[in-house]
């Protein structure tokens, strides 16, 4: 088990003008989730479903209100462990500018391990290895500021996986990029996935993102709503549509056709699929005709 | 406008100064500007002269490059130069109406352009041969002892390249605010002086804003990345003297003992 | 007399480039020889990836920033002759930026959508009704007027950052990635706000975006550019015709129109300019039952 959450509840503090305590907001409310070692996990919801706040428990920089939040066998509320939590649960923020800390690539990912006291010659190691998985040697001696999105997200991804975690938490780590920028990041977090076996859990309101997910779930309100395989989220377009997601075209346009009568199956996820079932519709309804 | 300024900007090339220790050209300008104020005799500026003609010599940033800087801070110079001109009381040379210029004068503000010139100069050419990072990192180890007493070197140092690497990109984002508030037909340009500063507001509360969420961000990033200051780091690019750094430290004494000596003799 | 005059209002750019931080070493070709003009009612999408000139031609449009070379028309009137009213301008080509809530400042919703009209040195009354029609439009609630705009959601600040440039009166309404950021629902209502503008409102729209979907769903014209130059400029349909050109640039066509391009590959008869899920639904149905 890599994490797992049972009936998790966050309460926001409101403060007022002078800083005193006046209400608490509901951020999470009753959460429940496994999250199992090597798993690609994705987090569907839109902005204020409790998304984000869930994905900082992970790391244990939020402490649940109720309930509990295990990484491998450590509890967060436990601050002995504070430090192997962050290390062994690593995470990658929204925005690129604002996770850069260091002014050359290769500092800003020799940051984390400086931090566990990593020896020097193994922080080189570390950074070596890392910008090669995100495909950046060639810029490691650039300033962050010249770097596209999407590079600067793949720099931001290499600085955490330099600390050797087990799993990485996305928080929507492509909602600020171009389309380039958007296929370069989850190309690699999904190769981090498949060569280095490390457990993703993806969150994102990009629905095309979530296709290649071992497992999705969907928040809404601060609770999960639904929990499955990509292919039978999808095939709950109408429900999707209630909570304003998005889903990808080709499976809309497979929903909108069965709705017109065009029998086709539920929950398809690509194009090669669409072509294969549409194709036998026809010659089922060729057969139907002939007979 | 801010992006004019040259001054201490890092001049990327290859040469003895750049790779000299940041400690080594920390503690050589100090040297440096210190000297400037105990020096008193022509001697003693030639000494000065020759020695940083020959660190700008041996940085290989080109003469035109530094002086280029130079133009932010000439207006500062010309005004400190000319109080020094005509307030210094002594033999009058030449007067018109409430301007004196008097011998003593001119001789002090003549060493004041000197000195004032080859400091800003000395310490541009640490700043235009060291990179950011290496200046901080520089400035931490030379003030570690300070921690003895207490002064949170790490955190002032990380402070520093923090904001080293946000200036730019805050830059950017004044550029930006500012261009969108003009679509909205805000005018930074013309009034006086309060009607500008009360046309900053558009631009500044976005600013601010936008800083300060940033610096929640980064704070959590790091936090994410298991900072927890100073103590217990490691570092992937630590300090190690080489003898090209004690050969310079020679160089710095030497030339400090010149110095002083000239000022004994002559 | 007035019918002409009145077709007339376009803004036309003549041969228009931009260079940045020319003439020095790092002098670099934003926009090359660009010939556009945009004409009342018009929907157009401008896309093009990061870095291919298209902000720098937005900024030109309402006077922000000068052209290097060429020249820009407002109806008929060269924008950078001395006499030429330059406020007159900014207030007839709004321009909405990335991220516009990153300029919110005033303390509640309404100050903030006064700035602009105030800025034209209008009457308090004409500012006061100007910025409540603007919140109207953007189907604000009124119940947000004297909140802070801070407080407010994602979606809810960006619409106020829109309302303030809608209270300047534009008539055409220039948006560089108005969706960036925003989750699906706040992107369909922005994209929702926008077609109702151009429809109820009358006012042209310039929409500058990464979605190609977006673009196919909305514009009735598209501008492709590239490299500084503009590559395409027809209808949407011939657009993403040019389906391996457009990703020889790193962009691509809606997925509907590749799925469409996949069925006639694959040898079924469908059209392969297809570029809306309605348009796709009704190709396919026709396959189907014929």
């Amino acid at each position: 088990m890599m994490i797992r959450s049972s009936d998790l509840v966050f309460d926001y503090i409101k403060r007022d003008e002078e800083g005193n305590p006046c209400g608490s907001v509901r951020a999470l409310d009753g959460v429940s989730l496994d999250v199992e070692k090597g798993q690609f996990i994705a987090v569907l919801g839109h902005n204020g479903s409790g998304k984000s706040t869930l994905a900082k428990h992970f790391n244990a920089l939020l402490y649940p209100s109720g309930g509990t939040v295990y990484v491998g066998d450590m509890n967060t509320m436990d601050d002995s462990h504070l430090w192997d939590i962050r290390q062994t649960c690593g995470m990658v923020f929204q925005n690129p500018d604002n996770q850069i800390i260091g002014q050359v690539v290769e500092e800003d990912v020799g940051f984390g391990p400086e931090n566990m006291g990593v020896p020097t010659e193994q922080i080189w190691e570390r950074v070596e290895e890392s910008l090669r998985i995100v495909g950046m040697e060639e810029y490691r001696n650039s300033s962050p500021n010249r770097l596209s999105g999407g590079q600067k997200q793949r720099v931001s991804i290499a600085g955490v996986i330099a600390m050797h975690p087990e799993c990485i938490v996305f928080d929507e780590p492509t909602a600020m990029l171009d389309p380039s920028g958007r296929r370069e990041v989850i190309r690699a977090a999904r190769a981090l996935n498949d060569v280095e076996k490390i457990t993703i859990i993806l969150i994102t309101h990009y629905m095309d993102e979530v296709v290649f997910a071992d497992r999705v779930f969907v928040m809404d309100g601060g609770s999960v709503v639904m929990d499955g395989s990509p292919r039978e989220i999808f095939s709950r377009v109408d429900e999707l549509e209630h909570l304003r997601l998005d889903v990808p075209q080709v499976t809309l346009l497979a929903h909108r056709l069965r709705k017109e009568g065009i029998e086709l199956p539920e929950g398809i996820l690509t194009r090669k699929e669409f072509i294969k079932e549409l194709r036998e519709y026809i010659s089922r309804k060729e057969n139907v005709t002939k007979a | 406008m801010l992006r004019d300024i040259t001054l201490g900007q890092y001049y990327q090339t290859k040469s003895p100064i750049h790779e000299l220790d940041p400690r080594v050209k920390l503690i050589a300008t100090f040297a440096f500007i210190i000297s400037l104020f105990l020096v008193n005799s022509y001697v003693g500026y030639v000494i000065a002269l020759i020695y940083l003609a020959l660190a700008i010599g041996l940085s290989r940033v080109p003469f035109s490059y530094i002086t280029r800087g130079m133009k932010a801070v000439v207006m500062l110079l010309m005004i400190t130069v000319l109080f020094n001109l005509f307030l210094t009381p002594g033999e009058l040379l030449w007067s018109f109406g409430v301007l004196r210029i008097t011998r003593e004068g001119v001789v002090i503000a003549s060493k004041m352009a000197i000195r004032l010139t080859m400091l800003i100069i000395g310490s541009s050419l640490m700043t235009l041969t060291t990179t950011p990072n290496q200046l901080t990192d520089g400035l931490e180890s030379v003030l570690s002892p300070l921690k003895v007493i207490k002064v949170p070197v790490h955190e002032i140092s990380m402070m520093m390249s923090i904001a080293l690497r946000f200036i730019p990109i805050l830059m950017e984002e004044t550029d930006k605010i500012m261009k969108a508030q003009m679509a909205r037909g805000a005018d930074f340009e013309s009034g006086n002086v309060f009607k500008r500063a009360s046309n900053m507001v558009p631009l500044l509360v976005p600013l601010f804003i936008s800083a300060f969420r940033r610096a929640n961000d980064l704070a959590m990033a790091m936090e994410a990345r298991c900072y927890r200051g100073g103590e217990g780091r490691t570092r992937m690019k630590p300090l190690v003297y080489s003898s090209k750094d004690y050969i310079a430290y020679l160089v710095i004494a030497l030339f400090m003992f010149m110095i002083i000596a000239a000022g004994r003799l002559f | 007399m007035s019918i002409s005059a009145e077709k007339k209002m376009s803004l036309k750019l003549d041969n228009v480039s931009y260079i940045y931080e020319s003439g020095t070493n790092m002098e670099r070709k934003a926009l090359e020889n660009i010939n556009l003009e945009i004409s009342k009612g018009e929907f157009i999408g401008i896309i093009g990836h990061t870095g291919s000139g298209k902000s720098t031609l937005v900024t030109l449009l309402n006077g922000l920033i000068s052209p290097s070379g060429g020249s820009i028309y407002w109806d008929g009137q060269d924008i950078n002759d001395k006499s030429f009213d330059r406020k007159m301008l900014r207030s007839k080509v709004g321009l909405v930026f990335q991220y516009p809530e990153h300029q919110l400042f005033e303390a509640d919703v309404f100050s903030d959508v006064c700035f602009g009209p105030k800025n034209l040195g209008l009457s308090a009354d004409e500012v006061k009704e100007r910025a409540y029609r603007a919140i109207k439009d953007v189907h604000l609630d009124d119940k947000y007027l004297k909140q802070s705009p801070f407080e407010l959601s994602g979606g809810q600040k960006r619409r106020v950052a829109i309302a303030g440039v809608l209270a300047m009166g534009p008539e055409i309404l220039v948006l560089d990635e108005p969706c960036a950021g925003l989750d699906p629902k706040g992107r369909n209502e922005i994209l929702d706000l926008l077609s109702s503008l151009h429809e109820n409102e009358g006012i042209t729209v310039v929409l500058v975006s990464h979605s190609m979907e977006d673009v196919a769903d909305h514009a009735d014209r598209i501008v492709v550019m590239d490299k500084g130059h503009i590559v395409y400029d027809e209808a949407p349909k011939r657009v993403f015709g040019h389906v391996h050109e457009l990703e020889e640039m790193g962009l691509s066509v809606p997925e509907v129109t590749y799925i469409m391009n996949d069925l006639a590959d694959e040898g079924f008869a469908v059209s392969r300019d297809v570029t809306t899920i309605d348009e796709a639904v009704a190709e396919i149905k026709r396959l189907v039952e014929r």
